[in-house]
């Protein structure tokens, strides 16, 4: 398949993968590649592994083996908070923002400057912070709400709030676990317009179990099952694949 | 958000002047020099609380072992009064003049290597913060970077004061064993026993107990002090976010050992010894009882709570000794369960209402809820 490119092509290359848990192979031999600017979604049934590629791209979880090769690092061998900075955000599936903290505080902290101890102690909130905090919060939908605790807000607005932190981190590669998930209608339609603002000039891996969504966004798709890629290839061809259709769209 | 350029707003302006106007004036003024003294000894304990309020209450790291770094600077301190107080005239009695009385009893014969430094004051002033700095470094890194935290770090901590209460009991010639040190005397030549030197120390360690409010409030305030509040709550987020969640606790870990290790160095001057018994498991928790019931997020409520929680020890104690351990442990379940920020939280829920409202004024709204709980102190 795509394994005779050269790495040097793709923003993202993982290649032969496999992490296991207590000998359960949750991501077996996994290789897929992605481009600069290329909107990439994964599909799969409950348990395939999807949230497990994520942690294990930003190292959250250790590979059992293979490497994953961020344009020329490689992140299998790097901290957490050193991905962060190589450029790779991360959304987590349910929402994951400060409640203690207002929606202005939330921001800031994903600010990148004065991420060191002795930066924190110093940092100022200065024009810049306060321009490019408020710049978010009205793409994210939250610019009237900057100062209430981040606890007050609705599902959906939380969600939208861990978009923006991320957002604020300007990352080349983005990945959002479930961004839509225990959404209303109404609140999928502007996260739809959301993401196709925020995935200009850069790379975002999604995962989605929304159809109409991914089929929205998606330059391409990738379907997991039982750790393994399935299908891969746009969404016309993963829609009519057979084995697809058996064991994800079927039901 | 204009609040942020500040160190302190209003109220907390506000609190912190009336914790002045308690500590430099009313309570100078209304106690004799003997009680002065206690509260002396009490506020030694108000420095340990307001590190644990940033460690603890801020960054969620539950330490039972402030003891150690109490322990660690009031021992630096008393080593440099105890070599002073051992001149060679004032031990010529001894088998060998010149060393600490203790050390001739256990048939020792010269100063050992590490306490030669400590005839120097600034080397002590020095080891007073290094030396707890140093420990809790290495403590954190040891366990923040493996990723150990909670309930294990607590029983960590708890291990380590046990460990080094241990050590110095039995270190009899070098430490002065279970006795500790006594009969400290002179600092650089002046008598810290006679009244007038105790009411000179009293206003010296509120000087720098305010010092530490200060850095304390600083922190607060800083970025550092809301990654703290991040942290507490959501820590894969704030590593997420391209932080090193490690170097942070470990940060806060430290603070929280250097203000101890001063209020530590206090002890040793204003009680005039240093024994094992400060040091231990059960003072290290009854340190963090006592930020407890002032409430961990505010630093002013944390020096009431030292306060009034020691000024029931004593009167407690000298009538139900046995009780007192009791009333202890019940009250630390009481704040825990019906106030779960202390005296603090009760005076900015019920209180400061009732004064707003009495002196006219309105309520001064934050847009952070932490800090409004954390402003309120209660007053005398
Ligand atoms: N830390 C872990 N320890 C043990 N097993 C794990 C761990 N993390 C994930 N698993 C298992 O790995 C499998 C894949 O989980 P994962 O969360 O990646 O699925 P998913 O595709 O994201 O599913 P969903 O659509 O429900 O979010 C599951 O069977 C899960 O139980
Ligand atoms: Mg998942």
């Amino acid at each position: 398949m795509l394994i005779g490119h050269q790495p040097k092509d793709f923003l993202l290359a993982v290649e032969g993968l496999t992490v296991s848990f207590d000998g359960f192979k949750a991501v077996n031999d996994l290789s897929f590649y992605v481009e600069e600017n290329e909107i990439r979604v994964i599909i799969g049934p409950n348990g395939a592994g999807k949230t497990t590629v994520l942690d294990l791209i930003c190292g959250k979880t250790k590979a059992t083996s293979g490497a994953i090769h961020f344009r020329d690092k490689d992140l299998t061998k790097m901290k957490e908070n050193q991905i962060v900075q190589a450029g790779v955000g991360r959304k987590f599936q349910t929402p994951s923002i400060y409640d203690d903290l207002t929606v202005f505080e939330n921001l800031e902290i994903s600010f990148p400057r004065g991420r060191s101890v002795f930066g924190a102690l110093t940092f100022k909130r200065d024009a810049i912070v306060r321009d490019r905090v408020e710049e978010v919060a009205e793409m994210i939908f939250l610019k009237d709400r900057l100062n209430m605790s981040a606890e007050l807000l609705s599902h959906g607005q939380k969600q939208w709030l861990e978009i923006g932190m991320l957002l604020i981190q300007d990352p080349d590669l983005l990945m959002l676990d479930e961004p839509v998930a225990g959404m209303s209608v109404s609140e999928r339609i502007k996260t739809a317009e959301l993401l196709n603002t925020i995935i200009k000039n850069r790379s975002v891996l999604v995962i989605e179990h929304d159809m109409k969504f991914v089929e929205d966004i998606a330059h391409k798709v990738t379907v997991l099952h039982q750790g393994q890629i399935l299908s891969e290839g746009s969404m016309e061809k993963v829609k009519n694949d057979p084995k697809v259709i058996e064991v994800y769209l079927g039901h | 958000m204009s609040d942020n350029a500040r160190l302190v707003n209003r109220p907390e302006l506000l609190g912190i002047l009336a914790l002045a106007v308690l500590l430099v004036v009313i309570l100078p003024l209304s106690l004799d020099v003997f009680r002065l003294n206690l509260v002396a000894k009490y506020l030694t304990y108000a420095f340990v609380a307001v590190g644990l309020v940033i460690c603890w209450g801020y960054g969620g790291i539950l330490s039972l072992g402030q003891g150690v770094f109490f322990g660690l600077g009031g021992y630096c301190m008393a080593m440099f009064l105890k070599l002073e107080a051992s001149s060679p005239e004032n031990t010529k009695i001894q088998s060998t003049p010149g060393i600490p009385d203790f050390m001739d009893w256990n048939q020792i014969t010269s100063l050992p290597f590490f306490w030669k430094p400590f005839h120097s004051l600034t080397f002590t002033v020095i080891a007073i913060i290094a030396v707890p700095a140093f420990f809790a470094f290495v403590i954190g890194a040891a366990m923040f970077k493996r990723r150990v935290g909670g309930t294990y770090f607590a029983i960590i901590t708890q291990a380590v004061a046990a460990i080094l209460t241990i050590l110095i009991v039995g270190q009899q010639g070098y430490t002065g064993g279970i006795n500790g040190m006594t009969d400290l005397r002179t600092l650089n030549g002046w008598d810290i026993r006679p009244d007038h030197a105790k009411i000179v120390l009293y206003f010296f360690e509120v000087a720098c107990l305010f010092g530490c409010i200060f850095i304390a409030q600083f922190i607060r305030r800083s970025k550092l002090g809301r990654i703290l509040v991040a942290m507490r709550d959501k820590e894969d987020r704030v590593r997420f976010s391209g932080y090193s969640v490690a170097n942070f606790k470990i940060f806060a870990f430290c603070v929280a050992a250097i203000f101890a290790a001063i209020g530590g160095a206090m002890f040793a001057l204003q009680v005039g010894f240093m024994s094992p018994s400060f040091v231990g498991i059960v003072p290290s928790i009854e340190m963090v009882i006592y930020t407890a019931v002032g409430g961990r997020l505010s630093i002013l409520g944390a020096v009431y709570g030292t306060l009034l929680v020691n000024f029931a020890k004593t009167s407690f104690s000298e009538s139900f000794p046995e009780l007192w351990l009791f009333g202890l442990g019940g009250l630390f379940i009481a704040v825990v369960l019906a106030f779960p920020n202390g005296l603090a939280g009760i005076w900015s829920d019920y209180v400061q209402p009732q004064v707003d409202k009495l002196l006219r004024k309105k309520s001064p709204k934050n847009g952070w809820t932490d800090a409004s709980v954390a402003d309120g102190a209660p007053a005398e």
